[in-house]
């Protein structure tokens, strides 16, 4: 493999749901009020007291077979550097095809500009110089890896290797780079 | 789905971020399609500390065309380590607050009514001035009191102290960590003091008593934690409710709330017992091994069943698994320990089974913390006074508190309370009392009987609607403040710079401290020519480079031996100069010398209600935050935990809204939804604290949630120290639309 291709790994067995990845996403990427490129999501299982809770940090899976590419009637939506999933603002009409087409609920319209956004992987960090994603660096669990899945040196490689773990939605054949350690 | 359910549309007017056009910039056309640039980067970026809780995190600053873009986690510094907790990370929602109090304002109708008239600072000190004046010449200083909480606080301090009143409170003290401090003191000769000496990363047990790391953000200990889950330590959390840290837990212990001495005690029972305890180390540096051991016979994991509900089984295997990891078992002191008037008690059961594991001064357990000695700004000494504190009836009363005691000041403002009620007038320094101290009626009757009170804060709080004057403090991201140099792992000192200038006309403490001294014929106590100067000089006389530290915002110095075992002194002072399991100084004062546990007062909820207990959630520090727009993006209003069962014989749903009444018939101001969840014991439920607010000017948060301060009106007080033990109240549900008939 050559091509570098960017994703990320969330330790469920780490993250506390503190959503200080949520904030600091918000204010790095200029989100707009009201909305998230990131969430929480926990899952409770059991009863009283014999209780499980799974936590994990949520975003855009930058799938390989992105639904929402396929479906954007105006190639808006695209594979970007490292094969993450962009839009360009200025080609997004806002159809919302896309959206009912993500199966991870991952796009939003920003209401400032009527068009699609999400999660860039921070692009404009990786691919300028600074090696981590906004959600990453302020993590204080440091539960947010991020790399490059093609390198089988990189450390979301071994982390794939080495520990159990699981992609959301697995069967929906969007081949997600977002994955969870058990 | 997922992410609406978590994150809920809100409107945030004129605070809104950047916009969107103009500030980005397509950066490189390489892949056809620009992406753009979100463009936060600063083009200053300003090393500091945070304040949106009280852990001092380093932050650095992003500013761009003059507006604070983002916060970002200063990776020179030791307690950040350049992550940030969500609050820190959301910083900006408190400077650019719409709420924020903007001017001076002097109180132009009866008090309480909310009718201000703003007017200059000049108007506003020379009010503030005239009245510290007329109190000292009409009662004496004494009668003039300061309740503080922050960091800034540390200037207005100064300002009393110069002043000559004793009379200075936090209610961070009896109402929070002074428990902890007083029983561990009693056991090792020294507190624990903030930043917490806690060894959580290298601990190879780990166990956590009420204590919801994860929820409690304070970013190193979180940080330390997420270290040893990863190291694989053995976690035991000991919680009512299943935490967030419940979950991360090998054990979750569901105790009966009211009943953790139970389990400490039957803890000491089997280590002591299986000779699990660390032998050499309690022979080197204890005392009163022999009748602790005697003490605690009695006290086996049968005896604990019945009253905390925990199995004998379980106790025991716990209490091995603490053995085996021993020294490295730390059984954590907790932080906000303030929950059923025996707290003192409580944690020195603590402290005592910390020291049969060998932890303390140990790897795993509680390192031996170092600091940076940085010389004071040469000013005059503080005018001596014998003045005591009006804090208690007489000094023989709570004999070891070693600070005074929040409640006891409020009470001494009400004739007939204590003595003879000699406070008349008050400075609130951020701290909003009637969601701090317990029993908020009796808060706002002694407001009532106050001559004088002036409030300085940045929101318009409670108490500021029940102000004569109000002081608008800029941010912690508008000013700087004393240096801090903390006792920590490694010693260091930190600076808070002025990252912005002060919006609107808010002036930072250091200078209202000084305008207010140089009014009251002071000024000989305030030399500095503004903070930073104060700053400067402190730094030079340490002999560090002010460049650096500007550059930087941090300064770290070489680290000590931080164990016994690489060198670090063990060093106890106590009388005996050795960990007093058994304690004559409590003994010599007519308390139990070594702690016991009485079921008989513990008070059981009476039919159809359930224990209050409060909390935290991560993005919150307590009603400081809940304003904060940004922050509460994430969470905005708390919700009532109802165990699973009891919902249904309440026929309560998921998201239903109910108001809480407690046993005196006190019902919440706001109603709540109900969270029906199997995470919490049938026998309590669970809010959330600092919801509910009820000052108008908060327009986000008033109104939001419930407050459950104001259904603590019975706290039981620690005879020890004075501690406001809150835990101590039940609630039932009422229906929302129960609202009219009320
Ligand atoms: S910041 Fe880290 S610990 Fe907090 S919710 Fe996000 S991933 Fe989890
Ligand atoms: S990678 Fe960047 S854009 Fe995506 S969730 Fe994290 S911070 Fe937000
Ligand atoms: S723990 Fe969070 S709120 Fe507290 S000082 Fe650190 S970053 Fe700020």
């Amino acid at each position: 493999m050559s091509a570098v291709s960017y994703g990320m790994v969330v330790d469920t067995r780490t993250c506390v749901a503190c959503a200080a990845c949520v904030i600091a996403c918000k204010t790095e990427n200029d989100v707009a009020d009201g909305f998230s490129r990131d969430w929480i999501f926990t899952a409770t299982s059991g009863s009283f007291p014999n209780l499980e809770m799974e936590i994990r940090s949520e975003r855009c899976n930058h799938c390989e077979d992105a639904p929402c590419v396929s479906v954007c009637p105006t190639g808006a939506s695209h594979y970007g550097p490292g094969g993450t999933v962009q839009v360009t603002e200025s080609k997004c009409t806002g159809c919302k095809a896309c959206i009912a087409a993500c199966p991870y609920d991952a796009r939003f319209i920003d209401p400032r500009t009527g068009s699609i956004d999400k999660c860039t992987f921070c692009v404009h960090r990786v691919e300028n110089g600074t090696p981590t994603t906004a959600c990453q660096e302020v993590c204080p669990t440091k539960s947010i890896y991020f790399g490059d899945l093609a390198d089988p040196e990189s450390e979301v490689s071994r982390l794939l290797q080495e520990r159990q773990a699981y992609a959301l939605l697995p069967d929906a054949g969007t081949r997600p780079k977002h994955f969870f350690l058990k | 789905m997922k992410r609406r359910q978590f994150i809920r549309v809100g409107s945030y007017g004129a605070a809104g971020a950047a916009v969107a056009g103009g500030l980005t910039t397509d950066w490189y056309g390489r892949y056809g399609n620009p992406i753009a640039d979100p463009g936060t980067d600063g083009d200053r970026v300003v090393p500091s500390f945070c304040e949106l809780c009280f852990w001092k995190c380093g932050i650095l600053a992003h500013v761009k065309d003059g507006r604070v873009t983002k916060i970002k986690g200063n990776p020179k510094d030791p307690l950040s380590n350049g992550h940030l907790c969500p609050r820190g990370a959301g910083g900006t929602g408190l400077l650019y607050d719409p709420d924020r109090l903007k001017k001076p304002m002097i109180r132009r109708d009866e008090r309480g009514s909310q009718v201000f008239e703003e007017v200059s600072w000049d108007a506003a000190l020379n009010e503030v001035g005239e009245n510290f004046e007329r109190i000292k010449a009409e009662h004496g200083a004494g009668a003039l009191a300061l309740f503080s909480h922050g960091y800034g606080g540390s200037w207005m301090k100064h300002l009393f102290k110069a002043y000559g009143s004793p009379n200075i409170a936090a209610p961070s003290y009896a109402q929070c960590r002074g428990p902890r401090e007083v029983g561990f003191d009693l056991t090792f000769g020294s507190g624990i003091g903030s930043p917490e000496n806690t060894d959580i990363r290298n601990a190879r047990c780990l166990v956590l008593i009420g204590s919801h790391l994860g929820e409690n953000m304070h970013n190193t200990q979180v940080q330390d934690f997420a270290d040893a889950i990863r190291n694989g330590a053995d976690i035991i959390t000991v919680d009512p409710r299943h935490s967030v840290a419940a979950s991360k837990s090998r054990w979750w212990l569901p105790i009966k709330p009211g009943t953790d001495t139970a389990l400490l005690l039957a803890w000491m029972n089997v280590i002591i017992g299986e000779g699990l305890y660390d032998r050499e180390y309690i022979e080197t540096y204890a005392y009163g091994f022999e009748q602790l051991a005697e003490h605690v016979k009695a006290f086996t994991p049968e005896w604990a069943y019945p009253r905390t509900g925990i199995e004998p089984d379980v106790i025991r295997r716990t209490a091995r698994a603490m053995g085996a990891a021993r020294p490295a078992t730390l059984v954590h002191p907790g932080r906000h320990v303030t929950w059923y008037g025996d707290d003192t008690q409580r944690s020195r059961a603590i402290a005592i089974l910390n020291a049969l594991l060998g932890s303390w001064g140990r790897k795993g357990g509680f390192f031996v913390p170092s600091h940076l000695s940085i010389p004071p700004y040469e000013y005059p000494g503080y005018l001596p006074h014998d003045d005591q504190a009006a804090d208690r009836p007489a000094p023989s009363d709570f004999p070891l508190a070693d600070q005074v005691l929040a409640q006891g000041v409020c009470d001494a403002t009400i004739p007939g309370v204590v003595g003879d009620s000699r406070i008349k007038a008050w400075m609130v320094y951020g701290s909003n009392l009637p969601t701090t101290l317990p029993d908020p009626e009796n808060t706002f009757k002694a407001i009532q009987e106050l001559d004088f009170l002036v409030t300085v804060d940045v929101l318009p709080a409670e108490i500021v609607g029940w102000s004569d004057v109000v002081l608008p403090e800029a941010t912690y991201l508008e000013r700087c403040d004393e240096l801090y140099a903390p006792w920590w792992r490694e010693p260091y000192v930190a600076v808070r710079q002025e990252v912005v200038p002060p919006m609107y006309d808010s002036k930072p403490g250091w200078w209202i401290a000084r305008e207010l001294g140089s009014r009251i014929g002071l000024p000989e106590f305030f030399p500095w020519k503004d903070s930073e100067e104060y700053a400067k000089t402190r730094l030079e006389a340490a002999g560090l480079d002010c460049d650096v530290m500007r550059e930087d915002g941090v300064i770290v110095g070489k680290p000590g031996p931080l164990y016994f075992e690489e060198g670090a002194l063990p060093e106890f002072y106590t009388d005996s100069g050795k960990i007093e399991l058994y304690s004559p100084r409590l003994a010599a004062l007519g308390f139990d010398p070594m702690p016991t546990y009485d079921h008989s007062a513990l008070e059981e909820p009476p039919e159809g209600y359930y224990r209050l207990l409060f909390g935290r959630a991560p993005v919150h520090t307590f009603g400081r935050t809940t304003n904060n727009r940004l922050l509460s993006e994430v969470y905005r209003e708390n919700e009532v935990w109802v165990n699973r069962d009891v919902a249904r014989r309440w026929g309560l749903e998921d998201g239903e809204r109910v108001f809480l009444q407690n046993q005196d018939g006190k019902r919440s101001s706001f109603s709540a939804p109900v969270k029906v969840t199997g995470r919490i014991r049938p026998d309590a439920v669970y809010v959330v604290h600092g919801y509910g607010r009820r000052a108008p000017k908060l327009r986000f948060v008033h109104g939001k949630g419930i407050d459950d301060n104001e259904l603590i009106t019975r706290y039981k007080v620690d005879p020890i120290m004075g501690g406001t033990g809150m835990n101590v109240n039940f609630v039932t549900f009422l229906r929302a639309d129960a609202e009219e008939v009320a």
